[in-house]
């Protein structure tokens, strides 16, 4: 049946085809949907795992057990599952096992634009790129096929824009293949010296016989056209390379990137008379052919930053672009904002009123950081928060503790902020940690984890009580705080920042965007009592405005918080 | 040939349910479709573009300057952000809601006045409505994205409005199919 897909759900949708069996993935825009698609196929055993990490090994045991599985993520949650990615190329696999990694050229959603393909190249871990849900859905079924054939887990690589762009698929039924059984095989499964040294050369030897598959396998294509320009490109920039070209190029795809073919790209070279190399991001095409001692251009021409697209190729290629017209004047920009009613903002307005530096982290509350709040100096990756603040104390002799925190979310804490907790309780630094627990995975959408509960599916699950877990650590000052509760957001922080030994504040409220939070009836503005001070506007609600003087309440927007009642000092904000 | 529907509007005015109705639609007029979505942040009150795009054979999933058929805007100032997409003869059909973004809510801008006359001066022919009064006529101030597609839907002489009835019910909850189909056919008018 041909269906209209996004390319993270015909992913799942390969995956239901080719049965796998176990899923295990860390949410990460653009690779969530992938996972929350599989987990709609009730055949297929599927989880929220705490960090990437976890999720491969889940995924690992799960072929070692005998059954195709599958672990997904975005591009740094790959740096994260690095350790077991690198090993697991050695063992192989018994069932098949796909991971999927999700880079994000042009960061709509990322801290930085990492190319995935290092890790493939470093790991020597076969690697597809689809460019398009037809191929996501048929590279996920191929990809256990190879996986099993090479003895190999296998990456496929998403960008964003393959990930969130829906285009026709063609679906198939579920075939399950037979369970392989577990065997004990130390050789294989025990990556202790003795073993994993006669591993590697098995591991170069794979690498050898995967390049010679790459010449003549289903991934990789050539689409003759004029060959006067010849064009070796994959995913996304396939797509923008033959809106611009049509016939008037050859093409050289690649759906496999890993490793990459030699006499194939040879012949084509030789086919044309100009050579062009179309990727995104890093130049490892383009350095595999320079090596192969071709003439070519590449990055001369094209960035090696941010997304490209069809004008873009076609401008620096000389070709010409379609032009629009543009208005004379600069718009205002429209940065995304935290939502009216975020339980994150009536925390961050008490940092800023305390003048506090504040090391922040990944997820929705990296919003605090925009103006008005401005409330945070430093983000980094997943649970640096909680690392560096350590740092910071130390080094500063404590002549900071008493006016820096460190903000992490209930989600990303339980990721790979508990370790850095751990190192403030055990190596002792007068840090104050600011848990914002809103009950859920904010940012990817709404994901359980493990202090919400429930579980992918929305059914009860075990639940991490975040105090129990964080006085068990060694941290005996563990404070809980409604954050729409201003003067006692204020007094907590004040009172955790003068103690003299660590301390836990957990700023508990559920996500405003939770179906089962209901929202208070909008606030009313007293005309005859506002001032037109704007001291309501200082919380950088997107519901709240001025106009002609007066606070002016966006009644479709307002959730009836009241957080900005508490700041008017002559009760024009009143209760709905 | 390929024709190219750009939808912008502000992260959370329920610009995935238009795109989700029009590549479905699109889809069963047996036309190869892509759509291209935006995830994550940016949903956050951003300005966010879904790019629709069908023909005998679409390749890339976004639309570039110069190359938009039809932009249709959940909000007048992300209209007047991406006029440059819009092709010489290209149509924008727009809310003429005002959702003011936090640089002009802190008051380190103004919202820009009189967009619509200054998206005509550059020659854009531009159909402005308030779908906002409408959605609330129709019973939810939600259903602003039903009543643009049933504005947009009078520009597509092949498709016929049972073609665009049907395409709703199959894509919106029953509980609120016969808000959405008074909302499509008050856009329509």
């Amino acid at each position: 049946m041909k269906l209209l897909m996004l390319g993270n759900k015909a992913f799942a949708r390969g995956l239901y085809e080719a049965g796998c069996m176990v899923v295990s993935s860390y949410p990460g825009t653009p690779s969530t949907e992938v996972t929350e698609e599989a987990a709609k196929y009730d055949e297929i055993y599927c989880e929220w795992a705490p960090n990437e990490k976890v999720a491969l090994e889940v995924a690992f045991g799960a072929s070692l057990a005998g059954r195709r599985s599958f672990c997904g993520m975005k591009h740094v949650g790959l740096n994260v599952a690095a350790d077991p990615l690198y090993t697991a190329s050695y063992t192989g696999v018994n069932g098949g096992l796909i991971i999927c990694v999700a880079d994000d050229p042009g960061m709509h959603s990322s801290q930085n634009e990492q190319d995935s393909r290092h890790h493939a190249i470093a790991s020597k871990v076969p690697t597809l790129e689809p460019s398009d849900s037809a191929e996501a859905c048929e590279f996920a079924k191929k990809a256990y096929e190879l996986s099993e054939q090479f003895d190999t887990p296998v990456i496929i690589k998403m960008c964003t824009r393959v990930a969130h762009s829906q285009s026709v698929v063609d679906t198939a039924e579920r075939v399950v293949p037979d369970p392989k059984p577990y065997e004990k095989n130390p050789a294989k499964y025990i990556m202790a010296p003795a073993n994993a040294i006669k591993k590697h050369p098995l591991v170069e030897d794979r690498m050898r016989r995967l390049t010679e598959y790459a010449e003549d396998c289903p991934f990789n294509r050539v689409e003759m056209g004029d060959t006067k320009l010849g064009i070796i490109t994959s995913s996304t920039c396939y797509q923008y390379a033959k809106e611009v070209f049509g016939d008037k190029a050859c093409i050289l795809k690649l759906g496999m990137v890993n490793p990459l073919p030699k006499k194939l790209i040879l012949d084509f070279a030789a086919k044309v008379e100009k050579l062009v190399i179309i990727e995104e991001l890093d130049p490892i095409i383009e350095n595999h052919c320079r090596q192969l001692g071709l003439t070519l251009s590449g990055k001369d021409l094209l960035p090696m930053e941010g997304e490209f697209s069809q004008n873009m190729i076609a401008e620096k290629l000389g070709v010409e672009v379609p032009k629009g017209n543009s208005l004379d004047e600069q718009m205002p920009g429209r940065p995304p904002v935290m939502c009216a009613g975020c339980p994150h903002r009536g925390m961050f307005y008490t940092l800023k009123q305390n003048k506090c530096t504040v090391l922040g982290d990944i997820g929705c509350y990296t919003l605090g950081s925009a103006p008005p709040l401005t409330a945070i100096d430093m983000v980094l990756c997943m649970g640096a928060s909680l690392s560096s603040i350590h740092g910071f104390n130390k080094a500063t002799a404590g002549q900071c503790e008493g006016k820096t925190v460190a903000v992490i979310g209930d989600s990303t804490f339980v990721h790979s902020g508990m370790t850095g907790l751990a190192n403030i309780a055990y190596n002792q630094s007068n840090s104050t940690v600011i848990i914002l627990d809103n009950s859920i995975t904010g940012m990817t959408g709404h994901q359980q984890n493990p202090t919400t509960g429930y579980n992918i599916k929305g059914d009860p699950a075990g639940k991490i009580d975040l105090e129990a877990l964080v006085r068990a650590m060694g941290i005996n000052r563990v404070r809980v705080v409604d954050p729409y509760d201003l003067a006692a957001c204020d007094q907590v922080v004040k009172e955790e920042l003068a103690a003299s030994e660590p301390s836990v504040i957990i700023s508990r409220r559920p996500c405003v965007l939770l179906k089962y939070v209901k929202a208070a009836p909008p606030l009313k503005v007293d005309c005859e009592k506002c001032v037109g001070c704007k001291s309501c506007m200082r919380l950088g609600c997107p519901a709240i405005s001025v106009k002609n003087r007066k606070a002016v309440i966006d009644t479709t927007l307002c959730v009836g918080c009241g957080v900005c009642s508490q700041l008017c000092k002559f009760g024009a904000l009143q209760k709905g | 040939m390929t024709k190219n529907i750009m939808i912008v509007g502000v992260g959370g005015q329920g610009s995935l349910l238009a795109s989700k109705l029009l590549g479905h639609l699109l889809l069963k007029e047996g036309y190869d479709v892509k759509v291209s979505e935006v995830h994550g942040m940016s949903q956050r009150g951003g300005s966010v573009v879904t790019y629709v795009r069908f023909g005998d054979k679409v390749y890339s999933p976004i639309i570039d300057k110069g190359q938009a058929d039809f932009i249709v805007s959940f909000e007048k100032l992300e209209a007047a952000r991406y006029l440059e997409y819009l092709k010489p003869d290209g149509r924008i059909v727009v809310n003429t809601q005002e959702i003011d973004p936090m640089p002009v809510i802190t008051g380190a801008v103004s919202y820009p006045e009189n967009l619509i006359e200054k998206m005509e001066e550059k020659g854009a022919a531009v159909d402005a409505m308030d779908c906002l009064a409408l959605a609330e006529e129709a019973g939810s101030s939600k259903a602003v994205n039903i009543v643009l597609m049933g504005r947009l839907s009078k520009y597509f002489d092949n498709i016929s409005l049972e073609k665009w009835q049907k395409a709703i019910e199959e894509c919106v909850p029953p509980k609120f199919l016969e808000l959405n189909q008074k909302a499509f056919l008050l856009g329509r008018g």
